[in-house]
C-alpha cells in the first residue's frame, strides 16, 4: 500500500514539479517550442506518389507476378480515349479522318509505345498469293463511301476490335495508347503523359466539336490518386476551422483558442518535418494525416483548458495555481491517452499496405509531437498570454450540455442495469452477426466517389464500349518457340472459347486469335481456315511472315515472349466486385489445371486482382497487429486502473463498439475496402480514453469514497459525463469531415470510425455501467486508494 | 537598308542551312561509294534476343547481297533457326525511290507470299531491328544535315524520307578515317525521343577495301530490351548473280 502511495505522490509531484517549471521558464519553453517547430519544419517536403503500386509491399505475391508478366511481354500503363461522335456512327469520313489525325498525333505521346485504333488495326487479307497487312484505314479523307462501308463491315466483324476499341453498334471507338513510364519519378512522368493528354484532346475537340470524349486507364487512375491526395490534403483548412470555433465554444476563451491552435500548428508542422526526414511520399491514404493530428491532438489541449478554466471560474483560482492544479490532474490521464493512441496507430505497420504503414507512423510521430507541446508550449502560452480576473460563477460557466441527462441517463442504468445490459448485449449480439455479412470489395474505380471526372468518364467506358477490368494469363508452352505447336495452339484456342462462355466475360485477347486469322489470310481469306494451323512449321512460318509485316509499335511483343515460349491472354471482364473477381480468377486457373498439360497452367494476375486480393490481405496481416494492440491497450489499462477484473471487463466496451460500426455498415453498405481493416486497432487506441476515463472514476468513487456501485456510477456519470461528450463531439467533427473525402478508402474508413466513435459513447453510458453495477461484490468496499493516475 | 540587312542575313542562314544539308548528303554519298564495288557477298549471322530480365533468346540466319548500282540492292535472308521457321526465306528488292518488294518463302507450303511492303518499320523477327534499320542504305531513302565534327568522326542527322518510317530522325556517326564506315547510329521516335542505339563493332576490312562490323548491338532504351547480331563470317567471293535473286532462287534454298 505503502508503495503505492509513493508512486502516487511521486507521479503527482512530477507533473506539478513539471508546470512549476513551465510556467517559470515560460519563455524559453515557448521559444524552444517555436525552434523545434521550426527545425523540424524546415526539413519538411510533401511530395506525393500516385502510382497505384504503391498500395502493394514489396513481397506482395499479386505484384510480384503482375510485374514479372509485364517483365516478359510489355509494361502496359496506358490512356484510353473514348470518342463518341454525335451522329453515333463511327463511320463517316469526317469521323474517321479525325480518329485518324488524332491517333498519329497520339503517338508524340510522352513515353508512347503503342497506340491503338480502329484505324490503325492492322487488317490482314490475302489477294492471290499476297498477303496484305496494312491500315484498317489509311488515308480516310479520299477514301469513297464503298469503302467506308467496307472499312465497317471489316470493324465490326473482327474479334480483336468489337468491345475492345469499337461498340458492337459502331457508335462509340477508343483509341489506346500505351506507355512505357520508366517508373524514376512518377510525381513527374504521370503529369507530363496527362498534361500532353489533356491539351491534346481539348485541341482534338475544338477541330472536331463533334466527338464527345472520356478519359480512362492507368496513367488516368494514377493521375486521380494524385489528385485525391492533393485534395484529402485541403480538408485541413476546414477542419482548422472547426477545431478553432470548437474550442471557441467549449473553452469561451481567446487565449485558450489561441493556444489550442498553436499547439495543433506545432505538431502538424513537426509532423511535415518528419515525412521530410523520412522520405515518405504520401498517398491518398497517408495525405489525411493532418486533419487526423488536428482531430486527435486538440483533444489533449481541450482537457488540460477546460479544467485550468473550470478552476479558474468555479474554483476562483488564479491562473499559475490554475494552471499548476490542470497539468496535476491531467498530465497523467493524456500521457495515457497519448500513449493508447499512439499504440493504436503503430499497429497499422502489421498491414500489408504501406500508404498505411506512412499513416499510421506519421500520425504516431504526431500524437507524440501534440502530447510534447500540450504539457509544454500549451502551459508556457496560457502563462504567457494576459488573462482578466474572473468573477467566480456557481455554475460551470463552459456547460452547455444539460446535466440533468446524465443523471437521466446514470438512474436509468442503476434502476435496470440487467435490463439494459440484457438489451444492450442483445443489439451488440446482433450487429457483430451482421457485420459478419459484410464483405470485402476493393473495386479501385469505386474508391472515386461520382464526383471524381475519372469515376464518371471510366464508367461511361465499361457502360458503352468495354470493360475496364481485366485478368491476364502467361501461358507457357514447355519449349522455346513452342508457342507454334498446334498441339498448345489449339489447347490455348479452347481456352479462349471457355473463357468467351462466361458470362463475365466481354473480350479475350489470345495469341490463338492472331494464329487463326493469319491461316486464313494465307489461304485466301478462305474461312475453312480461320482454325490453328495444322502443322507447328506453318504455324511458324505464318508468323514469321505476319510479323515482318506489322509496322513500328503495332508488333506482337506485347503478347509473345522473346523466347516464343509463352503467350499472354488478356480477358476484359465486367465490373466485378472483388470476391467474383477472385473467383472467376480461380475458375480460369482451375480449366488450365483441368484441361491443360502442366506447362499451361498459369494464375490469373491484374492490377484489379490484386486490388481484390489486397483486403483479405490487409485483414490477415492486421489480424495479429490487432490482438497485440489489444493486448498492450489492455495492460496499459490495468496498470492504469490497477484492477485486473476491471481491465478485463474493459475489453467489452473496448472491442464492442467495432462490431457494432461493422454491424451498422452492414446495414449500409455490406462492402468494406482495405481502408477500413486498420479502423480496429486505430479507434481502439481512441475509444479506450472514455472507458479509462469512467471506469478510473468509478473506481476512484469505491475506493476513495466507499461508494455503492450505485451511487459510484453516479459519480463517473456526473464528474466526467461531460469530458466525453466533448472528446467524442471533437473527434466526431474530426472524421466527419473526413468522411466528406471523394476517395473511399478514406471516406469508408472515416465514416465507420464515426459509427464506432459514437457506439463507443453509447455503450460506456449503457452497457459499461451496468455491467459495472452487476459485476461489483454487494458488501461495501474497503476505502482504498484509486488509481495512481488517474486523479480528477 | 535594313532590307538589304534581313536579306543577307536571310540568305547567310539558308547558305549556312543547305551547307549542312549539303554536307551531309556528300558524307553519306562518301560512305556509299567507298563501299562500292563489293559485288556480292554472304554471311552466317547469329542473333541474340535479350529482354529486360536477362531472358535470351536466340536465332541463326544467312544473307546474301547482290550489288546494284542503277537501283538498290538485291538480298536474301535464309534462316536456319529455330527449327521450325528452317529454310523460311525473305527476297527483298531495295529502291532508291519508292517502296521496296519483298516476298517471303515457307517451306510448309512450298510457296512464295509477296509482303504488302509498306509497314517496314517493325521488328524484324521479335528483334529489336527493324526491318528499316537492317535494308540497304540507300542514299535517297534519307536527307540530311551535317552535325558537327569530331576529331575523325562525322556526325550527320537523317532524315527518312518514307513517311511509314517508324523514325523522326536519325543521328549517324561516320568513320572518316575508315572507309566513312559507320559506328553509331541513335533512332528518334515518332515523338523524337531517342529510342535505341545501334552500335557496331569488331569492324575487319575485307579486300582491302571494304570494312565490316563483327557484332551490331541494339539496344532499346525504352523497353531495355536488346538485341545482339553476330557476323560470324563474311565471304566476298561469292559471286552471285541476278539470278540468285529471283522467286525461283528463293525456292531452291
Amino acid at each position: 500500500m505503502n508503495a503505492f502511495k509513493k508512486i502516487k505522490n511521486s507521479a503527482n509531484q512530477f507533473a506539478i514539479n513539471w508546470a512549476r517549471f513551465v510556467i517559470k521558464n515560460k519563455w524559453y519553453v515557448f521559444v524552444s517550442a517555436v525552434a523545434l517547430t521550426t527545425v523540424l519544419g524546415l526539413q519538411g517536403v510533401m511530395k506525393f506518389d500516385g502510382d497505384y503500386h504503391v498500395f502493394f509491399s514489396k513481397s506482395n505475391p499479386e505484384l510480384e507476378a503482375f510485374d514479372a508478366l509485364q517483365e516478359k511481354y510489355t509494361k502496359d500503363d496506358n490512356v484510353i480515349l473514348v470518342l463518341s461522335p454525335k451522329n453515333k456512327n463511327v463511320f463517316t469520313k469526317e469521323n474517321l479522318t479525325a480518329i485518324e489525325e488524332l491517333t498519329t498525333e497520339a503517338w508524340n505521346t510522352p513515353y508512347s509505345s503503342r497506340v491503338d485504333a480502329i484505324t490503325n488495326f492492322q487488317y490482314t487479307r490475302a489477294e492471290y498469293d499476297d498477303l496484305y497487312v496494312d491500315d484498317l484505314s489509311y488515308d480516310s479523307a479520299n477514301k469513297t463511301d464503298s469503302e467506308i462501308g467496307a472499312i465497317r463491315d471489316v470493324a465490326l466483324n473482327e474479334p480483336m476490335l468489337v468491345s475492345r476499341i469499337i461498340n458492337p453498334e459502331g457508335s462509340v471507338t477508343a483509341i489506346n495508347i500505351t506507355v512505357n513510364l520508366p517508373g524514376e519519378d512518377s510525381a513527374l512522368e504521370v503529369p507530363e503523359v496527362m498534361n500532353s493528354i489533356r491539351k491534346m484532346t481539348s485541341e482534338f475537340q475544338k477541330n472536331h466539336p463533334q466527338f464527345q470524349i472520356h478519359i480512362s486507364g492507368m496513367v488516368p487512375l494514377t493521375t486521380a490518386f494524385f489528385e485525391a491526395s492533393m485534395k484529402d490534403m485541403a480538408l485541413t483548412g476546414i477542419m482548422l476551422l472547426i477545431v478553432i470555433l470548437t474550442t471557441f465554444i467549449l473553452t469561451r476563451n481567446f487565449q485558450s483558442t489561441l493556444a489550442t491552435l498553436l499547439v495543433v500548428l506545432f505538431s502538424i508542422v513537426s509532423t511535415l518535418g518528419f515525412v521530410g526526414i523520412m522520405g515518405i511520399k504520401l498517398t491518398p491514404p497517408s495525405s489525411v494525416f493532418p486533419t487526423m493530428i488536428l482531430t486527435l491532438a486538440v483533444a489533449d489541449s481541450i482537457h488540460i483548458l477546460i479544467t485550468m478554466l473550470q478552476k479558474i471560474r468555479k474554483d476562483g483560482m488564479d491562473r499559475y495555481g490554475a494552471l499548476i492544479e490542470s497539468m496535476r490532474l491531467n498530465f497523467m490521464p493524456v500521457f495515457i491517452t497519448s500513449l493508447t493512441t499512439v499504440i493504436g496507430f503503430l499497429t497499422m505497420n502489421f498491414g500489408d499496405v504501406p500508404p498505411f504503414w506512412d499513416l499510421g507512423n506519421i500520425v504516431a510521430f504526431g500524437m507524440t509531437m501534440a502530447f510534447l507541446y500540450s504539457t509544454t508550449a500549451l502551459p508556457a502560452v496560457m502563462a504567457i498570454l494576459p488573462f482578466k480576473k474572473v468573477e467566480k460563477r456557481d455554475a460551470s460557466g463552459t456547460s452547455w450540455f444539460n446535466f440533468d441527462s446524465y443523471l437521466g441517463l446514470s438512474s436509468l442504468v442503476i434502476r435496470q442495469p440487467i435490463t439494459v445490459a440484457v438489451i444492450s448485449l442483445a443489439i451488440i449480439g446482433g450487429l457483430t452477426y451482421l457485420s459478419t455479412k459484410n464483405s470485402f470489395n476493393d473495386e479501385f474505380i469505386n474508391y472515386f466517389d461520382k464526383t471524381v471526372q475519372f469515376r464518371s468518364d471510366t464508367d461511361y467506358i465499361s457502360d458503352n464500349l468495354t470493360g475496364v477490368y481485366n485478368v491476364e494469363y502467361s501461358i507457357g508452352s514447355g519449349e522455346s518457340g513452342g508457342i507454334n505447336n498446334p498441339e498448345y495452339l489449339n489447347k490455348l484456342n479452347d481456352f479462349e472459347n471457355w473463357l468467351y462462355e462466361q458470362p463475365e466475360v466481354i473480350h479475350v485477347n489470345a495469341f490463338s486469335e492472331v494464329a487463326r486469322r493469319i491461316n486464313k489470310s494465307m489461304h485466301s481469306d478462305d474461312d475453312a481456315f480461320y482454325k490453328i494451323p495444322d502443322s507447328r512449321e506453318e504455324a511458324a512460318q505464318y508468323l514469321l511472315l505476319y510479323e515482318l509485316s506489322l509496322p513500328f509499335g503495332l508488333d506482337l511483343n506485347n503478347q509473345i515472349n522473346v523466347d516464343k515460349s509463352e503467350t499472354r491472354v488478356t480477358v476484359t471482364v465486367k465490373n466485378l466486385d472483388s470476391p467474383s473477381m477472385i473467383a472467376f480468377a480461380r475458375r480460369g486457373e482451375d480449366w488450365l489445371r483441368n484441361n491443360t498439360p502442366e506447362y499451361m497452367h498459369a494464375i490469373g494476375v491484374s492490377p484489379m486482382l490484386m486490388f481484390s486480393k489486397l483486403g483479405f490481405r490487409q485483414a490477415d496481416s492486421m489480424f495479429t497487429g490487432n490482438i497485440i494492440a489489444l493486448v498492450l491497450i489492455s495492460l496499459v489499462l490495468m496498470l492504469a486502473l490497477r484492477n485486473f477484473k476491471l481491465g478485463l471487463l474493459s475489453l467489452v466496451p473496448n472491442v464492442a463498439p467495432v462490431l457494432v460500426g461493422f454491424g451498422v455498415w452492414a446495414l449500409y453498405k455490406a462492402q468494406i475496402n482495405t481502408g477500413m481493416v486498420i479502423v480496429f486497432g486505430m479507434t481502439l487506441g481512441i475509444i479506450v480514453d472514455d472507458t479509462v476515463h469512467f471506469m478510473s472514476k468509478f473506481l476512484r468513487a469505491r475506493r476513495e469514497y466507499g461508494h455503492s456501485p450505485q451511487r459510484a456510477v453516479e459519480y463517473a456519470f456526473q464528474t466526467v459525463g461531460k469530458a466525453l461528450v466533448t472528446t467524442t463531439i471533437v473527434l466526431l467533427s474530426g472524421f466527419a469531415v473526413l468522411s466528406t473525402s471523394s476517395f473511399a478508402l478514406n471516406s469508408y474508413m472515416a465514416r465507420i470510425t464515426v459509427v464506432i466513435i459514437i457506439a463507443a459513447l453509447i455503450i460506456d453510458f449503457l452497457l459499461l455501467p451496468a455491467l459495472l453495477i452487476l459485476t461489483s461484490p454487494i458488501k461495501k468496499a474497503r476505502k482504498r486508494y484509486t488509481s495512481v493516475l488517474f486523479y480528477r | 537598308m535594313k532590307n538589304v540587312l534581313f536579306t543577307v542575313v536571310l540568305s547567310l542562314a539558308l547558305y549556312t542551312v543547305s551547307q549542312a544539308q549539303d554536307r551531309g548528303l556528300e558524307i553519306a554519298q562518301a560512305a556509299e561509294k567507298a563501299d562500292l564495288g563489293f559485288k556480292s557477298s554472304a554471311s552466317n549471322l547469329k542473333m541474340v534476343l535479350k529482354n529486360k530480365n536477362g531472358q535470351v533468346s536466340e536465332r541463326a540466319l544467312e544473307v546474301r547481297t547482290l550489288e546494284l548500282v542503277e537501283d538498290g540492292d538485291k538480298s536474301l535472308i535464309i534462316f536456319s533457326s529455330p527449327k521450325d521457321v528452317k529454310g523460311t526465306s525473305t527476297l527483298t528488292f531495295t529502291h532508291k525511290n519508292g517502296p521496296d518488294d519483298q516476298w517471303l518463302y515457307l517451306p510448309s507450303i512450298k510457296r512464295v507470299k509477296r509482303i504488302s511492303s509498306n509497314n517496314k518499320s517493325g521488328p524484324f523477327v521479335g528483334s529489336e531491328f527493324a526491318y528499316e534499320d537492317l535494308s540497304s542504305q540507300e542514299v535517297e531513302k534519307y536527307t540530311y544535315k551535317f552535325l558537327r565534327e569530331e576529331n575523325n568522326y562525322l556526325v550527320v542527322e537523317q532524315y527518312p524520307v518514307d513517311p511509314k518510317s517508324g523514325y523522326t530522325r536519325r543521328v549517324v556517326t561516320y568513320n572518316k578515317d575508315a572507309g566513312y564506315r559507320i559506328e553509331t547510329i541513335a533512332f528518334y521516335d515518332r515523338k523524337n525521343a531517342l529510342l535505341k542505339t545501334l552500335t557496331y563493332s569488331g569492324y575487319k576490312l575485307y579486300k582491302n577495301n571494304f570494312w565490316r562490323a563483327a557484332k551490331l548491338n541494339m539496344v532499346n532504351h525504352q523497353s531495355k530490351k536488346e538485341t545482339v547480331l553476330e557476323f560470324l563470317n563474311y565471304d566476298f567471293d561469292v559471286n552471285l548473280t541476278d539470278d540468285d535473286f529471283t522467286q525461283n532462287a528463293l525456292r531452291r534454298n
